[in-house]
């Protein structure tokens, strides 16, 4: 620590690198369509995120339909049903998700977090955007290929998802794998840009202490997805040759409808060792922007500095290297040595500590905190609620004893839904809510916001809650019908249609937030350029919305962190990052 | 862009060395590698990334060659050239392998003559480099076209595990497509340092931005992997 009063220039060091070039679109089409501003980058990516997510979500009503009423839409027929699961899965974990939370609010808060212009290289991200733009085009068509989309579950296990029972052998899992490929390869160029951008592009004073936790948890993610995705790269480089050139990496000697195919030899474990070297790493590569971005949530909105800024910066870290070494607990029923069971079990439960400690630290923050609980803030708290569900089910999931009878039932779906589908996407709304204002200049309607927040709240937490005790009753998932079973009793069918029903309820309450997202376009209150009166960097920027090159002509020089709430004799209950030192100030 | 690193400034050499140099350039403001610019700490980031896009495949490669339950055909002999009726086990791959580790020289030099400004010398020896590279290139067809005519495919072959043509194919596949690219982005380069655009500050068609004799390096940097994993390839599929 050291005493900052005196010359302000002194409080921060004086500038390394020139300042960044920018290219200055002056057409429409290099303004708004191939734009190289990541402001711009980060729209288009989370626009096509939500639009292929309402597609997933439409593909979750016809799951839940056939579920809940077997047989009664003739249109759903097993084919359907599969190709259903296979495509919400897919979409919603990677296309989804993953494009929102890296490529949306990473782009769009990276640099105004950090005080960068921009990212490094703009036209690589632009790039990045583009070729995204074309998996998801490409994943989207194989629904008009003859025999539609893959069938084979979003895991894609081999030997059954290329062989020819499962449907879409013909195109749809090669468009999938496709797909994929086209997805990793645009990642890349995004994820270089993201993590380059924070290591070497950061304004004067900004250290990485200094940070928002957003931009920690996107830093991280994007290190991670770098590192993961190649394990998906290879499995679908090699799944794609297995299918087409007949190699058999993956397939045994099979026979199919007494006909004997003509592979031999191959290991369909080693895909799911590459897919779930992947698979893991991504559930943290969606969770950790998300812990991140609650913890912003969070302070602000309670006006008070985050609890154990440190402790959290490291969990990070530490959930992200261990959530490495973790991807055998996805394997406990696939016929793995029982000592790798042992391993990747103590590694799973070694994560609760990290995570428990950052769940503590948002608890803390919250206690005795000037707590406002507008819209952003009741989706943080869904979120809390929610994750510590989904994180707790994890706990007996990552024991083998427990997971091996409560593998392939509905308890897996609440878990993962809960843990990685429900909290995730609550923190996207708290987050749209909270930075609608700074990238529009208006507020969204808080009215319509609770409406939105209580309906989506309420209905997921008892659409996936009740699905608990439906695994526990050993309701398997993925069924197309369960039929005559003896221990699934009446009362479980009962549930299942309500699930149903509120999983129609909440779907199309969604339409209140599009309404609202619209609509406070044009008739919005007008926002100011710091409605939350928050003290991180992207909120002082000289115009709202943020123009070409984020700070007019002189880059913000950073005195603090992005947490000094409610600070002791401050003359605000909050002091912007680039707000020079007042007298006595410690530095932190 | 440009980043150069600021070496002359007080801030910098009063760093500390060692470990606690590390700690302190990463807990300080704006860069946390001080002497690597934008383009250069991307291109290592990539290729951490691009690691482990090799070391899973050549992991598949190991575990697909002990789940097969056929022979594994014989290196030294499936990898023969014939001369004069002799069988000389594994020359082609010797040629190819001294062929890349010379082009790292090449580069290396060419590296050392853009950074003294030498357009000429560096431009050709950049050339060169990519004329080597393509030689691999080629010989690596010839490779392929001669165990394709022995009747070696991705899906089977006559000597032995049907993963041995798969998993070669693949593998040095990607790597030969990784050279390639290489020898492309070395042309371009070339062609900008014999034109002296990094003297004049020319900007590229699509970043509009100036470039940086610097580039000379990462291009390098890239180009030295690329050998590096072949070396990997080498031993995993030539010696195993």
């Amino acid at each position: 620590m050291t005493d900052l009063t005196g010359r302000t220039e002194d409080a921060a060091p004086p500038a390394e690198v020139p300042e960044m070039e920018l290219f200055h679109a002056h057409s429409f089409l290099t303004k708004y369509v191939f734009c190289q501003d990541a402001k711009v980058i980060a729209i288009q990516y989370a626009g096509t995120a939500i639009a292929i997510g309402l597609v997933a979500l439409v593909l979750s009503w016809v799951i839940r339909i056939q579920l809940a009423f077997p047989g009664a839409v003739a249109l759903i027929d097993a084919k359907v049903y599969y190709q259903a699961v296979t495509m919400h899965g897919m979409i919603m974990v990677v296309y989804m998700l993953t494009a929102i939370f890296l490529g949306g609010f990473g782009n769009y808060l990276i640099p105004l977090m950090v005080g960068a212009r921009d990212m490094v290289f703009p036209f690589v991200n632009m790039l990045s955007y583009w070729v995204y733009l074309l998996a998801t085009l490409v994943l989207a068509a194989s629904y008009f290929a003859p025999g539609g989309p893959s069938g084979a579950g979003w895991t894609l296990y081999p030997p059954q998802s290329i062989l020819t029972g499962t449907p879409g052998y013909d195109y749809g899992i090669v468009m999938m794998l496709a797909s994929l490929i086209l997805f990793i390869v645009g990642f890349t160029m995004g994820g270089l840009n993201y993590v380059v951008t924070v290591l070497q592009a950061r304004t004067r004073g900004m250290t990485l202490m200094r940070m928002p936790l957003t931009v920690w948890g996107i830093f991280a993610a994007a290190v991670m997805a770098l590192l993961a995705f190649p394990g998906l790269f290879v499995a679908c480089v090699m799944l794609l040759l297995d299918r087409t050139l007949g190699t058999s990496f993956f397939m045994p000697a099979i026979v199919e409808f007494g006909e004997h195919k003509a592979y031999v030899g191959g290991s369909p474990i080693l895909f799911q060792h590459l897919f779930w070297f992947f698979g893991h790493p991504e559930v943290y590569i969606v969770a950790l922007p998300a812990f991140g971005i609650v913890s912003d949530l969070i302070s602000v909105h309670a006006r008070k500095n985050i609890f154990g800024y440190r402790m959290m910066v490291w969990a990070i870290i530490a959930i992200g290297v261990l959530s490495m070494v973790v991807w055998g607990h996805h394997m406990y029923v696939s016929g793995m040595d029982p000592l790798f069971g042992f391993f990747f079990a103590v590694t799973t439960l070694a994560i609760a500590v990290p995570t428990a400690l950052k769940v503590y630290n948002w608890v803390i923050t919250l206690w005795r905190a000037d707590i406002s609980f507008t819209t952003p803030m009741l989706f943080a708290l869904g979120f809390l609620v929610t994750f510590v569900n989904g994180g707790l089910t994890g706990l007996y999931l990552g024991n083998v004893i427990v997971d091996v009878p409560l593998s392939a039932t509905l308890f897996v779906v609440a878990h993962f839904h809960m843990v990685m589908g429900i909290a995730p996407v609550l923190v996207i709304f708290g987050a749209i809510y909270h930075w609608y204002p700074k990238i529009t200049g208006r507020m969204m309607d808080e009215t319509l916001g609770k409406v939105h927040f209580w309906i989506t709240f309420l209905g997921a937490y008892a659409i996936f809650f009740p699905m608990h005790y439906l695994g526990v009753l050993g309701v398997p998932r993925r069924f197309y019908e369960l039929g005559e079973t003896a221990f699934v009793p009446d009362s479980a069918h009962l549930l299942n249609v309500s699930i149903t029903v509120l999983a129609l309820v909440v779907g199309f309450a969604q339409a209140i937030f599009f309404y609202n997202l619209f609509t406070s376009l044009k008739r919005g209150k007008p926002a100011g350029g710091n409605p939350w009166r928050a003290a991180s960097l992207e909120w002082q920027t000289p115009e709202t919305p943020p123009g070409h090159g984020n700070w007019g002509d002189e880059p913000p020089i950073v005195y603090r962190w992005a947490y000094a709430y409610s600070v002791p004799g401050a003359p605000e209950d909050y002091i912007p990052q680039n707000e020079p030192p007042i007298r006595g100030e410690l530095s932190s | 862009m440009s980043s150069e690193p600021t070496t002359t400034s007080d801030h910098f050499s009063q760093r500390p060395s060692g470990l606690l140099g590390v700690m302190a350039d990463w807990s300080s403001d704006q860069r946390s590698f001080k002497t690597a610019s934008w383009r250069k700490a991307m291109m290592w980031v990539f290729l951490v990334s691009d690691t482990f896009i090799f070391s899973c495949f050549l992991i598949s490669y190991m575990t697909v060659r002990v789940s097969t339950t056929v022979e594994w055909p014989h290196p030294s002999e499936i990898f023969a050239l014939e001369f004069d009726g002799r069988k000389i086990p594994l020359i082609l791959i010797a040629i190819m392998t001294f062929d890349l580790i010379t082009s790292s020289g090449t580069m290396a030099l060419a590296v050392n003559y853009a950074y003294a400004r030498k357009r000429r010398a560096a431009a050709i020896l950049m050339v060169a480099t990519a004329v080597i590279g393509a030689a691999f290139v080629g010989m690596q067809a010839f490779e392929w076209s001669k165990l394709i005519h022995e009747g070696v495919r991705p899906w089977g072959n006559p000597f032995g595990a049907a993963q041995f043509g798969s998993s070669f194919f693949m593998i040095t596949g990607f790597h030969g497509f990784h050279v390639s690219m290489g020898v492309i982005a070395l042309l371009i380069i070339a062609r900008n340092v014999w034109r002296g655009d990094y003297d004049s500050g020319r900007r590229t068609t699509y970043s509009h931005r100036a470039g940086d004799y610097e580039i000379v390096e990462v291009v390098g940097l890239y180009w030295h992997f690329v050998d590096l994993v072949w070396v990997f390839i080498f031993a995993f599929f030539y010696l195993w």
